[in-house]
């Protein structure tokens, strides 16, 4: 099952590699991960996707938290939560798809940031699935390249995860 | 006193009030050490800490022990602090010296040993430069630690060791690595130095006491067992709780068999301990772990060489674990009732209970002196039988007659192999860090240099080494290091001309093919010893051996080393093979045609 877990570390040098090295050296899967420092500049926040059966995914937790460095930990998987990606893509637009293009980023609310005559960028946030979606809408050959942020979440209600 | 020039006039020494002190960096480093209340600290100069030895030239509070190999250091802090209890320290240089160390490092945290590492750094402004000498420290290193540091600020200094010694020493044991930058100790930059004392860590806070619903759950399966197992590991002695087992499981009179790492925690010349578990472990051990209904985990983690193959596992019982360390718990087999908190507590916490609820008389009694008669059934196999009339000397008789000569009263550390597996079947230690070796990692080598700390922290004590040819070659320059330091260890040599746990595995699952198990070419090590400055013997007579061990253990000042030639064909039995369960031992062959289950 596909967990989205959040952890709250000790914004220090190397706490990001001692995440890294925990997956590689158990053995771990690690769909995603993403970190950046919070309001509070001593801490890193980080999202991490990863896969695994109850027992593994418990492990997981587990070592996470045994971590120096960790802070706190959630699993909004656990609970009701809000997840969102970022996606920038970049797709040829000759003359012919150029509406195309247009429409589908309307339906997906998405935004194009960038334009030249062959070519635009859009801009898309949502669910990780609806940027999958978005993906397999464009018509086929028109793809040049993608970029996604791995997903980011925050659980629902007015709790949070903070120190 | 430690830098006494900086002492402002007058101010006590000792004292916490040292306002005004000014230190440079390698002086902090000195002083703190000494603040930690370090007596002795393991090392090896070179070019990225030469400033922190200058400060160490310059202070008499701190002993510096000169080995002659960065992993003979990390070796001899560990057995120091598997032996005391207390941190083991150590020193070494950037680059080689960190990666010698590493060997040892990794030993320390398999088996969850205090130990704060200090490493020179080359200085920042050439970090990552290649510069002579360079390694990323913190990058090789953080596999195998609890934690580590590397400290870019001169001002960062001293609260970072304190953290370092805070995270070694608590919660569940491990290795710190502290990488310091020479710029760092540089001696023309004084700051103002102040131990910090107290240290609260918000992303830190080891368990201390376990969860009383829990503890009552497991109490409430105690009460109902019938076939119940205590089964301790390490964790009983890094958590000091050898009273509490003791207490616990005398009160309840339930059977006791230990891991390799917590022999001694329990008596075991007590009539309720069943011998060690696992892979070499007594045949009444291993079938008690597969008949039992209630399994009592304490401090233990649940091995590959204790559990034998997981499916086989305790097949019948539910299991207790408490642990201080929840990423133990349901690690590789899942448990009924997990207790997280210090072992110690725990156990107070439960025989507490345990006597509030325990009815008089206990109402399982008879079924638990059933479980008692079957398992002197199982101790009639007498597993660990051997051929005592043979005209070579026995591993196994070699280590019986250290323990009478001894009188069971001895600090026996252990390199790697069948040396090792005989010592723990065949010496009963009675108490607690008294057997010191390398279970998790398996470091052969790791033998010598663990002594030298365990006879640094009791000059007084009796000391040995029990290793075999391949081992003691892997660290044997230290041989000069207890020269230099009169540390009067006693090395006994079981030599049988093979690697012999390997030539066993060889002899068992490889048709008998001994690929470069035999070791060619061995030095005379009686020459060895002499060569070195110490007293070398050699016995190969059974009738001899206890004289000659005798006379060595009589030289109370001198490093003896005695090359005892035992039969180069035996084997450690029983033995469960890998992948297989608790009930299917090997017996050794005498014994076979006996061989149950």
């Amino acid at each position: 099952m596909r967990h989205i877990i959040a952890v709250l570390l000790e914004n220090e040098a190397g706490a990001l590699s001692r995440v890294a090295g925990l997956f590689s050296a158990r053995g771990y899967n690690i769909e995603s991960l993403t970190v950046a420092p919070t309001d509070d500049p001593t801490l890193s926040r980080m999202t991490l996707v990863t896969t695994g059966n109850d027992d593994v995914v418990e492990q997981i937790k587990k070592q996470l938290n045994k971590l120096i460095d960790t802070v706190k930990l959630l699993d909004l998987s656990e609970g009701p939560h809000i997840e969102r990606e970022m996606m920038m893509i970049k797709v040829r637009a000759e003359r012919q798809d150029r509406e195309e293009l247009k429409r589908l980023t309307e339906i997906f609310r998405a935004k194009i940031i960038d334009v030249t005559d062959t070519s635009y960028v859009i801009e898309l946030t949502g669910a990780s699935k609806k940027l999958d979606a978005f993906i397999d809408a464009v018509p086929e050959g028109l793809i040049v390249e993608v970029v996604r942020s791995g997903p980011t979440g925050i659980s629902r209600g007015d709790k949070g995860l903070a120190v | 006193m430690a830098l006494s020039e900086a002492q402002p006039d007058g101010a006590d020494p000792g004292r916490p009030e040292r306002r005004g002190l000014e230190l440079s960096g390698a002086e902090i480093v000195i002083q703190a050490l000494a603040d930690e209340g370090v007596e002795f600290v393991f090392g090896y100069p070179g070019g990225a800490v030469l400033h922190i030895y200058d400060a160490l030239f310059r202070q008499e509070s701190v002993k510096h022990i000169l080995v002659r190999h960065e992993q003979g250091a990390s070796h001899a802090a560990d057995g120091y602090a598997r032996a005391t209890g207390k941190c083991g320290v150590c020193l070494v240089t950037s680059g080689p010296g960190a990666t010698n160390a590493v060997t040892g490092i990794a030993t320390a945290y398999m088996d969850s040993i205090p130990m704060v590492i200090l490493t020179g750094q080359v200085p920042i402004p050439v970090i990552g430069s290649d510069a002579f000498q360079e390694v990323d420290t913190v990058g090789i290193t953080r596999p195998c630690v609890k934690h580590n540091f590397l400290v870019k600020d001169v001002r960062d200094l001293a609260m970072t060791i304190r953290k370092a010694f805070y995270i070694a020493t608590s919660g569940r044991p491990g290795p710190v690595v502290v990488d310091i930058p020479k710029d760092v100790t540089d001696p023309n930059i004084k700051i103002p130095y102040e131990y910090p004392r107290d240290i609260k860590m918000r992303s830190y806070n080891p368990v201390l006491k376990g969860h009383p619903g829990q503890i009552r759950k497991a109490v409430d399966l105690i009460l109902q067992a019938k076939r119940p197992v205590f089964y301790t590991g390490g964790g009983v002695v890094l958590g000091e709780a050898s009273s509490q087992l003791t207490e616990l499981v005398r009160a309840t009179g339930f059977p006791v068999t230990s891991t390799l790492m917590g022999l001694g925690a329990y008596p075991m010349t007590d009539p309720q301990f069943i011998g060690m578990l696992g892979m070499h472990g007594t045949y009444e051990a291993n079938m008690a772990m597969h008949e039992t209904d209630v399994l009592i985990a304490i401090g233990a983690r649940f091995d590959d060489r204790v559990t034998g193959k997981i499916e086989h596992f305790c097949p019948h019982a539910k299991i207790i674990h408490v642990d201080v360390d929840p990423s133990s718990i349901s690690k590789t087999v899942k448990v009924h009732v997990p207790i997280v908190g210090q072992v110690a507590n725990v156990l107070a916490d439960m025989l507490k209970l345990y006597r509030e609820l325990a009815p008089a008389p206990r109402s399982d009694a008879p079924a638990v002196a059933d479980w008692w008669a079957k398992i002197a059934e199982w101790q009639g196999v007498d597993c660990l039988r051997y051929d005592r009339n043979s005209a070579a000397i026995k591993p196994q008789f070699a280590v019986e007659t250290l323990y009478k000569v001894t009188d069971g009263d001895l600090y026996l550390t252990s390199d790697v192999g069948q040396h090792q597996m005989f010592a723990a079947q065949f010496y009963p230690f009675d108490k607690p860090r008294r057997w010191i070796n390398s279970g998790g990692l398996g470091t052969m080598g790791f033998g010598l240099p663990a002594a030298m700390g365990v006879q640094l922290a009791f000059p007084d004590a009796q000391v040995a080494c029990i290793s075999g040819e391949a081992s003691i070659l892997m660290c044997i320059q230290e041989l000069a290091t207890c020269l230099q330091y009169g540390l009067p260890i006693k090395v006994i040599l079981l030599n049988n001309g093979y690697m012999g746990m390997v030539r066993q595995w060889q002899e068992l699952f490889y048709e008998s093919r001994y690929s470069n198990s035999y070791v060619d070419a061995l030095p005379d090590f009686v020459k060895l010893a002499e060569s070195f400055g110490h007293v070398g013997m050699r016995v190969d007579q059974p009738g001899d051996l206890e004289a000659a061990m005798t006379e060595a253990f009589a030289m109370k000042n001198r490093l003896v080393f005695m090359d005892v030639i035992v039969d180069p064909t035996e084997n450690v039995y029983p033995m469960i093979a890998s992948g297989k369960g608790h009930h299917e031992m090997h017996l050794a062959p005498s014994l076979s045609d006996r061989e149950l289950a």
